[in-house]
């Protein structure tokens, strides 16, 4: 689980943060200010300082907070000098914005506040469309307003060109001064009260947040256009109120109460997605009549207010209909402040001893809690810092011819994306505070930026901004000084040299102190104090929980005194855990093995006491029957164990029923089912098993079990016989392919070499795959051992070495690798509505119309109260609400126009529209686990591993990413020991990018939001980001959705389902010449190291039915045939995702264990040779067998 | 890389090589073969010894046939302890295989309970295992198992099928994660000089402070006859001083362990016929080597002299 702060301020004003998997309060890192209060959110703070102004305090991601600017450049032709700047009298200007009504000349664009940083200079984009231009970025057209195309005709009349520019938020980890445009006199009355929430109530534009303040006078004011990109927002607004405000309280959603200096809360009323700010007020009364409401506090749909006699009270009956409630309850407890945080937790500052009580038991079904209990951490000013961020900037377009010799030369001609020119810019306007490096240089040579911290203002924190800019100024120039005799350091690339830089900080903050005011010293003191006296007890003052997740699923430990140096055993690491390195844990094992051959070397051949026999496991199931009309019908079902002759142990499962009165069975060999997996249908606990001969019919058995934990036992026994059968334990391979079914369940399969031998591969119906725990959307691989996955929430999940989880427990799991694994989805329903003349639109549809409430197909009526989640393993996580962003876009009630259903449908009321709907979401969430860790912060959408055969285990793996907003990011620090890597390096593009691929010899490919491909020149391990973008046009009228890349061969799927091939790559020319169509219904594909070629398929046609979502296998792929010949069909449908970029291991003779794999792993290509051999010896007996069961079953 | 579930199956698998002889008294019909066995380490001795009581009966006179007991050296050997334990306590450091005496007359009463069928076996094997919960969960987890689980943790140990067991055996051994372990660590500490039959005290598998306890911890606490305070001397060795990173536990704490004025050990601590270091954590010890009956049985032996 991730970690997320409670912040606190203490009574000197020093701001601190709890984590949630911590046991001490750590100090704010930018120490320089003092604070009254502060109002948290996940991804930043906001506080009023003791100077009575706003500051904004934003994380550091991996990912930099950047902003396009934009502005068009207009020509029109005329016979003289042809295309110029003299336009007509009634054009628009020379400089606009794309509609061309705004005058925007490049010089017009400044930075907002000091904050902002340009990235570069203006350059011209040379993309239309997803297509690239001619050089010069020039789009014709015959007139303005008009169609622009990037080919100049005869009749082209006026062209125009699109000029980028990136600014960029750099005052990240530090308190930022929220400055004001606003005339300085209506802001005249300084700030007393924050408060920020809201984002629940959009996520248009992204990162929204409402931000209230209230001042001295009691006015209150709504922060306009706080979001994402812009984390300061614009200008403050003036909410006019019934009285004077004491204080403000905004919850995550539309609940905001506000008290007045009278003592009555004030509530706002109208606030929604179209009106953030809400329409009116109305009063609610205090509890009591002597003692007036003090404190407020709100949550999604709670309310906590303090009266003036300190008690504390708790509001019945809110909700998102009645945000005033009913009535007050009192509670226990006398508080200073309460703060209502995520989840609807509470926090509360003790009224005599300033202590910092948690309410515990706070559920969905008990909103008011149980009991306050003391927070008890100690304090300690830990200033190392995890992650770093880092960034390239973008570096525009090539055309693809022009790189067919390496690229310095292109680069160095062109000013706007060299990064020469960026390196002599940026300098100029180096941030004092994140720890960021400059781009790279074209040449390869590494310079390092300054990092550092040091918004040192040496004076009292109500200085007059000016001179405390002044002082930052000068502050800039010490560190500079301080930095700067070490130029040729070396680009700091991992946290190492980060937290060494970070010392440097450190250190010239020391330096500056000394020579700096007294005043300035004693800041200092504190702050040195500070290190060394956590024991002493904090007195707090204000405490914040609005981005503080507690997790009911991993216990809080700030209720004890840690004893020792415990909390450093909490960190999350890879590595193995001390038990498992513990001296006394080798001894045991050591001793165990001595004994077994102590007490049984000499003595096997005496007979053992007890013999085995045959173990029968038996119960009733339910059976999806192999004849018309299908259903459920009961079955007895018994598993039969024994030991054969060999040793070996191997199993059968009967299913017995009844056709026609008379009594029958079927009967599997669990040594010949491929896969075991859990399957949605109608709404039973029920799972379904294949064989090689069931893939191929497309009709598994399938069978329900009556409880949940009934299907678990039989799945965990079932698929632990498989594996034992199958001579299967401990983790996968490094070989092994990974897959993900639409149920977000993983499988995995270890590859037999024969899997991708020449002309006869090994059938994919015949892999077995077992399932892993946790819940993914994706899986990505490579054959380090190295395997990456993202949820459907898009939280990023590394794999730990262990195996088993979820319902596998017990013995076929591993004990010290498996952790708590979460996902998040929505499931979707439509509320659809027909127009008739008498009432407009109206929910009673034509007696022929589907339900007014179903699924996206109209087939099945699916309402909001008895819609479920998808399994009982999700519950509910949020009411259900109007989703807006569906494709094709809604009006601003979320509704969509069509003439009939079904149809396509728009935006827009039209004319001929006849009916509409809309969408409706719901969250639901999954607790499970697995073999996975989460990777905070950055969320992602793609991953692509290099697949390498020849690196050692120390070197550094080629990661790269697209996080879920398009940003391209790449790993640094992957190795086999620390999969998990160090932390994100940026990568610039001039647009959001969907997929991504990494071959084995550092060829990055691209995809971006538009549908074009991009290829990035210069990747080396050496160079991890490569230089520049190269933009591919794409297949002739098709928008690409993803890139693989194998050992050379370069794939791309479109968004019309066609597979293409990359012809013409050769070393020189990594780029290649055109697409070549290979296939159509492919879903997802993955190209592997031996340049092998699987996918997803839709439409896939079964003896007994039709798959869509089918692995599938290109046969006939050789170095000569790239794009293969035909295709073999896998396990499926239902499968969402496949990566076999693991599986380097060539056709089998060459098939001797790798040097690498170790001896001792049981699975790995020895394990998966012997696994073939056996299957084959047996095949002959038990095939006939089977069928002739088969047989019967359907026959009968 | 082992893993810990490895230890469950080693602990699972022990075998000890024994060879029954029919107690020179016994008349018998015509001479009595030695029998030879590989007798579960987890097991009970009725249970697993109904081959040897078929060898002998058949050399035996019918009248002469009483119930079966078993003595190794002098000592009537209990069968409601596991077989591994009797072998620990009374027999380690012996030569293999452990050779036992066979009676089937004069029944010592006063040192044996009567087992007259594998009934008697299962009640005792299932109050154990109660027990255990009791100490572990409050009973809650055995409680809420229906009773074919309680059928088929039984039938797992009678026929020496180990996943059939740990099937249902491992919710015995889960913890609510909040926990850092059991409420309390199901042991019995037996010592092979002491007339009383065990040690069996509540203690708990975290200290108050929050770290874990250990093997040592307990035997200190619960077993200080074992083990007095000056002689539980550290014996450190001068290579130790040179290494140049800091020294962790295990290096200046070797299982010296009752160790007389010169540090020699004169006592041994056994589990499952080895020796764990004490510091491994008790919680780690409770769900990897306890017996089937979910009890810790370790035993204190005297360190042969040789």
């Amino acid at each position: 689980m991730s970690s997320s702060l409670l912040w606190a301020v203490d009574i000197f004003g020093r701001v601190y943060t709890l984590p949630t998997v911590g046991q001490y309060w750590e100090l704010c890192k930018d120490t320089q200010l003092e604070f009254k209060r502060v109002s948290a959110v996940k991804q930043c703070c906001w506080g009023i300082g003791c100077d009575h102004q706003v500051y904004t305090y934003v994380f550091s991601g991996d990912v930099p907070i950047r902003y396009q600017e934009e502005t068009y450049e207009n020509q029109r032709w005329n016979p003289v000098g042809g295309f110029c700047e003299k336009l007509l009298p009634s054009d628009r200007w020379q400089w606009s914005d794309v509609s061309g009504l705004k005058h925007q000349q490049l010089d017009s664009f400044t930075l907002p506040s000091p904050h902002w940083e340009w990235e570069s200079d203006w350059y011209v984009d040379e993309n239309i469309g997803g297509e690239p231009t001619e050089k010069g970025g020039w789009t014709y057209a015959i007139d303005f307003p008009s169609t622009y195309t990037k080919d100049k005709k005869w009749n082209s009349c006026v062209r125009r060109r699109r000029w980028i520019r990136y600014r960029r938020y750099k005052s990240r980890d530090v308190w930022a001064k929220v400055v004001s445009h606003d005339d300085q006199d209506r802001l005249s009355d300084p700030f007393n009260d924050i408060s920020i929430g809201g984002w629940e109530i959009t996520d248009e534009p992204p990162g929204r947040l409402s931000v209230w303040a209230v001042s001295l006078q009691g006015r209150v004011w709504y922060r306009e256009n706080v979001c994402h990109h812009n984390p300061e927002g614009s200008t403050w607004s003036l909410i006019s109120t019934p009285g004077e405000v004491a204080q403000i309280s905004c919850g995550p959603y539309d609940l905001l109460w506000a008290t007045l200096w009278e003592g009555q809360a004030i509530v706002r009323e109208g606030i929604d997605r179209n009106n953030p700010q809400g329409v009116s007020w109305s009063t609610v009364e205090s509890p009591g009549s002597e003692n007036g409401i003090m404190h407020i506090s709100v949550g999604v749909d709670v309310v906590w207010c303090v009266t003036k006699d300190r008690k504390v009270w708790f509001r019945r009956g809110v909700n998102s209909h009645n945000p005033c409630g009913t009535s007050w309850i009192e509670m226990v407890g006398e508080m200073m402040m309460v703060n209502v945080g995520l989840n609807n937790q509470v926090w509360g500052i003790g009224c005599d001893d300033r202590t910092i009580y948690f309410r515990q038991g706070v559920t969905p079904s008990e909103l008011s809690g149980k009991m306050w209990k003391a927070i008890v951490c100690g304090r300690e000013s830990d200033r190392s810092q995890t992650g770093s961020s880092t960034s390239l900037l973008s570096a525009g377009c090539f055309f693809t011819d022009d790189i067919q010799n390496q690229t310095n030369a292109i680069i160095q001609g062109d000013a706007d994306t060299s990064s020469d020119t960026e390196l002599s810019s940026i300098p100029t306007n180096f941030s004092s505070t994140p720890p960021m490096l400059a781009a790279a240089s074209s040449t390869g040579s590494q310079a390092a930026a300054a990092p550092v911290n040091v918004t040192v203002d040496p004076l009292d924190s109500d200085t007059e901004a000016a001179a405390a800019s002044a002082h930052n100024e000068k502050a800039h120039l010490e560190s500079r000084k301080s930095t700067n005799p070490n130029p040729s350091a070396e680009l700091q690339w991992t946290n190492i040299d980060l937290k060494e830089a970070h010392r440097h900080a450190v250190l010239s903050i020391g330096t500056f102190a000394e020579t700096s005011s007294l005043s300035s010293l004693g800041m200092f003191s504190v702050g040195a104090e500070e290190q060394y006296g956590a024991d002493e007890h904090a007195l707090w003052a204000w405490v914040s929980g609005g981005g503080c997740l507690v997790d009911l699923h991993s216990p809080l430990k700030w209720f004890a005194v840690p004893s020792g140096l415990s909390s450093s055993v909490q960190s999350l690491s890879l590595s193995i855990t001390p038990a498992q390195t513990a001296a006394w844990r080798k001894q045991i094992f050591q001793q165990l093995s001595e004994r077994t051959k102590r007490e049984l070397e000499n003595f096997r051949h005496y007979e053992q006491a007890v013999e085995q026999s045959v173990w029968v496991k038996t119960g009733m199931l339910q059976w999806w029957r192999n004849w018309k009309p299908h259903k459920w019908m009961d079955v007895r079902v018994a598993l039969e164990q024994f030991t054969g002759s060999d040793g070996m142990r191997d199993s059968i499962l009967f299913i017995y029923y009844m056709y026609h009165e008379e009594k029958k069975y079927i009967h599997v060999f669990l040594n010949e089912v491929t896969i075991i997996a859990e399957v949605l249908k109608e709404g039973k606990h029920s799972f379904a098993l294949y064989t090689p001969e069931r893939t191929k019919q497309r009709w598994p058995i399938c069978l329900a079990a009556t409880t949940e934990q009934e299907m678990h036992d039989w799945l965990s026994l079932l698929t632990m016989s498989c594996c034992e059968s199958r001579r299967i334990q401990g983790p996968p391979s490094h070989q092994a392919i990974w897959s993900v079914s639409c149920k977000g369940d993983i499988f995995v399969s270890e590859p037999s070499p024969e899997l991708e031998a020449g002309p006869q591969p090994m059938p994919c119906d015949q892999m077995f795959w077992r399932q892993v725990g946790g819940h993914l959307r994706l899986v990505e691989c490579n054959n380090r051992g190295i395997v990456w996955g993202i949820g459907y929430d898009h939280t990023v999940w590394v794999y730990t070495g262990g195996y088993g989880g979820g319902f596998i427990q017990g013995l076929a799991s591993s004990a010290d690798n498996i952790y708590t694994q979460s996902d998040v989805k929505c499931v979707y329903i439509y509320e659809n509505q027909r127009w008739n003349p008498v009432t407009g639109y109206s929910s009673r549809g034509l007696p022929t119309d589907r339900y007014m409430w179903s699924d996206a197909s109209g087939l099945q009526e699916c309402t909001k109260a008895n819609t479920k989640p998808p399994s009982p393993q999700w519950s509910w996580v949020s009411d259900w609400y109007i989703d807006f962003s569906t494709s094709g876009g809604t009006d601003r009630e979320g509704w969509q126009y069509a003439a009939d259903f079904p149809a396509s449908y728009h935006g827009h009321k039209t004319m001929k529209d006849f009916v509409r709907r809309r969408r409706w979401a719901r969250k639901c969430k999954i607790v499970t686990n697995g073999p996975w860790l989460e990777v905070p912060p950055v969320t992602l959408w793609d991953i692509s591993i290099i697949p390498s055969s020849d690196a050692d285990d120390e070197e550094s793996v080629a990661l790269w990413a697209i996080s879920d907003k398009g940003d391209v990011l790449c790993r640094l620090g992957v190795t086999q020991q620390n999969p998990a890597g160090t932390s994100w390096l940026h990568v610039g593009t001039d647009q959001p990018f969907i997929s991504i691929s990494v071959g084995a010899f550092f060829q990055v490919w691209a995809v971006a939001r538009d549908g074009s491909a991009f290829y990035r020149g210069s990747v080396s391990p050496k160079k991890p980001a490569g230089d520049c973008w190269y933009h591919i046009p794409s297949p002739q009228k098709q928008k690409l959705k993803q890139v693989s890349v194998g050992r050379t061969s370069v794939f791309v799927l479109d968004k019309n389902g066609n597979l293409w091939y990359r012809q013409g790559i050769t070393p020189s020319y990594p780029q290649g010449s055109a697409w070549d169509h290979v296939s159509n219904n492919i879903r997802k594909m993955s190209v592997g190291p031996l340049d092998q070629v699987w996918v997803i398929a839709d439409k896939v046609q079964g003896s007994h039915g039709l798959s869509c979502g089918t692995v599938c296998h290109r046969t006939g792929v050789q170095p000569m045939e790239p794009k293969g010949l035909a295709w073999d069909y896998g396990i499926g449908g239902g499968w969402e995702h496949i990566t076999v970029r693991g599986n380097a291991s060539e056709a089998p003779r060459s098939s001797a264990p790798s040097a690498s794999e170790s001896p001792t792993e049981p699975t790995g290509s020895e394990g998966s040779g012997r696994k073939g051999k056996t299957e084959r010896s047996r095949t002959p007996l038990l095939v006939s067998e089977r069928q002739e069961v088969d047989r019967n079953a359907v026959n009968c | 890389m082992t893993d810990d579930k490895d230890v469950l199956r080693d602990v699972w698998f022990g075998r000890i090589p024994t060879c029954f002889t029919l107690y020179q008294d016994e008349i018998t019909e015509r001479e009595a073969e030695p029998y030879y066995l590989l007798l579960p380490r987890i097991s009970y001795l009725t249970l697993v010894t109904d081959k040897v009581k078929k060898h002998f009966q058949k050399v035996m006179r019918q009248e002469e046939v009483n119930e079966i007991w078993f003595e190794y050296e002098g000592t009537p050997l209990k069968w409601h302890y596991p077989i591994g334990l009797l072998f620990d306590l009374h027999a380690s450091n012996t030569a293999l295989p452990w050779s036992i005496t066979v009676h089937f007359k004069n029944f010592p009463e006063k040192d044996l309970l009567h087992c007259h069928s594998k009934d008697v076996i299962e009640a005792h094997f299932m109050a154990c295992i109660k027990e255990a919960d009791a100490l572990k969960h409050k009973s809650q987890v055995i409680n809420e198992m229906q009773k074919k689980d309680h059928k088929q943790l039984w039938m797992g140990l009678q026929n020496d099928k180990f996943e059939q067991f740990w099937a249902i055996n491992r919710k015995l051994m889960e913890y609510p994660p909040e926990d850092s372990g059991f409420r309390y660590i199901p042991f019995r500490i037996y010592q092979a000089t002491t007339e009383r039959p065990f040690i069996q005290k509540l203690f708990r598998p975290i200290a108050s402070g929050g770290q874990l306890h250990t093997l040592g911890d307990l035997l200190k606490d619960v077993c200080p006859s074992a083990i007095t305070p000056e002689e539980f001397c550290f014996s450190i060795r001068v290579e130790d001083f040179t290494l140049p990173w800091p020294i962790s536990a295990h290096y200046i704490l070797p299982p010296v362990f009752g160790g007389d004025k010169n540090g020699e050990k004169t006592t041994q601590v056994m589990i499952h016929g080895i020796e764990p270091m004490l510091e491994t954590p008790l919680q780690w010890l409770s769900e990897h080597m306890s017996y089937p009956d979910n009890f810790l049985h370790i035993s204190i032996i005297p360190r042969p002299t040789d």
